[in-house]
């Protein structure tokens, strides 16, 4: 688990811009285990697999950070930049799409090639965003592999999630998945409804990382997963935020069958024991967004 | 011969590293029980949330929980995590771990019997992984030479519980350990900071014997099984107003229900007239 930074690196290659580099990159690399790194202090988590093939890289963090991202990547390798992933459409897992594909190449002399769920480029559509962040290698079924840097890789598809074009990413050699939205620990899960996402999608997507995650003693260590947002955790910690959401999802499908309101569930506060912990205050990743979220779902059909 | 004599030790002195000032806390100990034993051998029961300075969100957590959850195929092989493990029975061996060019300590090695676990208390000066590292259920440890105190400090804790009760611990727990030995006995108290589910410091202490004979650490073979059919991915818990197990400590030993969940206050001797004229007015009624 050796931490770098981009300006550590540019320091030990003698480059003069390493004091500039110091100063400016805000995004720092942390080696996860095998051949993953996660890129962090970006708009969302970056995880890249690097190898004799190339890199690999799962999703690529908002636009404002497209080049420190590029320039992390280049820290850990020089090799060809072959494949990218999305694990959802939002801007914040893939502003840079544009950037890192463009600087990479396939063995046929394109860009880059962005796999990800067809529900992907239809979001990315729909809000008439540019071609070049456009995932064109895309899948519908529940799952796809393929074989890159020496290991298997399956990506996961959860519908109805977080989003509904979800995927988890696992490094079968590795032993590291990348969770996209499905699992984060900064706040409350971010459930949109505008992107079809629901609670149930959700809660499957995290057991189904639960069901791939083995622990190396006594839940600690062993399958490690890079959340979309916040820190690297295992399964224990996965087990958790899995937990926090059926215990919350059930507070308010209870309050649902006695007939209460909206209004009625908020002020009996279904999310009490985890809001100093995960209430972002406001917006997505707030208490009262998530309860609304999974309100709407369970109360207007979406999950029964 | 005098003279070479001083010359050897001012030499020997010269090159004595700081650490080696210290008093050895190495070697194998054992729990002593004096204090608070009901709460550490026989272990806390169904109920039992005092002395722990809770907030609301703690308490709606341990009414939430039921303890069938640590059955749970994920839960099962689970440890105590840091704020917890110190307070069952228990042996632990620590060894040093020096630098074989300077002998300066680098690190204090611990190996806790209780669910066999290992700890690193890292004394040279290396700082805390960042905010996006993995945490464990030991955390991880830097300590510091105070005069004979040992001072460690602990971040990167995974969420657990300070009672087997459902009290809660949360990852963004710090614990502060003060290590002092008196001959064969060592102090250690914790104070534990949790923003998410404590209202100020929880601070409790124990004491540990040196073992001279034997090693007495346990092993712990723990397999994860499904012990009884059940849905995979259950999570048992109470809805709110449902737990039955709530005031059973209470109710085992005659306390109102207030004093053992009142969290910080009734942590305090202040509080213990309060305590007899709740008894008193439920005596009235």
């Amino acid at each position: 688990m050796k931490r770098t930074t981009s300006a550590v690196v540019a320091a030990g290659l003698g480059l003069a811009a390493a004091p500039f580099l110091a100063a400016q990159s805000p995004i720092e690399t942390y080696h996860v285990q095998g051949n993953v790194y996660l890129l962090a202090g970006g708009a969302s988590n970056v995880a890249v697999q690097v190898g004799p093939d190339g890199v690999l890289v799962v999703d690529t963090g908002g636009e404002e950070t497209a080049d420190a991202v590029l320039a992390a990547i280049r820290t850990l390798s020089d090799g060809p930049i072959r494949w990218m992933v999305n694990t959802h459409a939002h801007r914040d897992h893939t502003g840079g799409n544009t950037t890192v594909s463009q600087a990479g190449v396939t063995l046929n002399g394109n860009p880059a090639a962005i796999i990800a769920h067809e529900e992907v480029p239809t979001r990315m559509v729909e809000e008439d965003r540019p071609i070049t962040e456009w995932p064109l290698n895309t899948f519908f079924e529940d799952r796809r592999d393929f074989y890159f840097n020496g290991e298997a890789i399956f990506l996961y598809h959860h519908p109805r999630g977080h989003t509904d074009g979800d995927i988890v990413v696992y490094f079968r050699g590795s032993d590291v998945l990348a969770a996209g939205d499905l699992f984060i620990t900064t706040t409350y899960p971010v459930i949109d409804a505008g992107y079809d996402g629901g609670v149930t999608g959700f809660i499957d997507g995290l057991n189904n990382m639960l069901d791939i995650a083995v622990p190396a003693w006594l839940q600690d260590g062993g399958t490690y997963v890079i959340p979309g947002h916040g820190r690297i955790g295992d399964e224990a910690d996965v087990i958790e935020y899995r937990d926090m959401i059926v215990i919350v999802r059930d507070r308010i499908l209870d309050m649902i069958a006695k007939g209460m309101s909206l209004d009625d569930v908020r002020a009996a506060r279904p999310t009490l024991d985890y809001d100093p912990r995960y209430d972002a205050g406001d917006g997505p990743g707030s208490a009262d967004a998530f309860i609304e979220a999974v309100y709407r779902d369970l109360a207007e059909g979406g999950d029964q | 011969m005098a003279f070479r004599s001083i010359t050897a030790a001012c030499a020997l002195a010269a090159f004595t590293v700081s650490g080696a000032a210290q008093i050895n806390i190495t070697g194998e100990w054992a729990g002593r029980y004096h204090e608070d034993f009901d709460d550490r051998v026989p272990g806390d029961v169904n109920g039992d949330f005092t002395g722990v300075p809770i907030n609301d969100a703690a308490r709606r957590h341990a009414e939430a929980w039921d303890v069938t959850r640590v059955n749970v195929l994920e839960h099962q092989c689970q440890p105590y995590s840091l704020p917890h493990i110190y307070r069952g029975p228990l042996q632990f061996r620590i060894w040093e771990e020096k630098h074989p060019q300077t002998q300066e300590i680098i690190a204090y090695r611990i190996y806790i019997g209780t669910y066999m676990q290992s700890r690193t208390i890292w004394m040279d000066g290396r700082p805390h992984p960042p905010e996006y590292a993995p945490h464990t259920f030991a955390g991880f440890s830097t300590g510091v030479w105070n005069g004979d105190v040992l001072t460690v400090t602990t971040t990167h804790i995974k969420k657990e519980f300070y009672r087997r009760s459902g009290l809660p611990s949360s990852d963004r727990t710090t614990v502060v350990e003060h290590y002092v030995r008196h001959g064969n006995l060592l102090s250690q108290t914790l104070i534990i900071t949790d923003p998410v589910y404590l209202t100020e410091p929880y601070v409790n202490s124990q004491e540990f014997e040196r073992i001279e004979r034997g090693n007495r650490n346990w092993l712990y073979n723990c397999e994860y099984v499904m012990e009884v059919p059940q849905p995979r991915h259950l999570v048992p818990h109470y809805l709110p107003g449902e737990n039955p197990f709530l005031d059973e400590w209470a109710r085992l030993f005659g306390t109102p229900f207030e004093a053992v969940f009142g969290g910080a206050p009734s942590t305090y001797p202040e509080f213990m007239p309060r305590i007899e004229e709740m008894m008193n007015d439920e005596a009235d009624n």
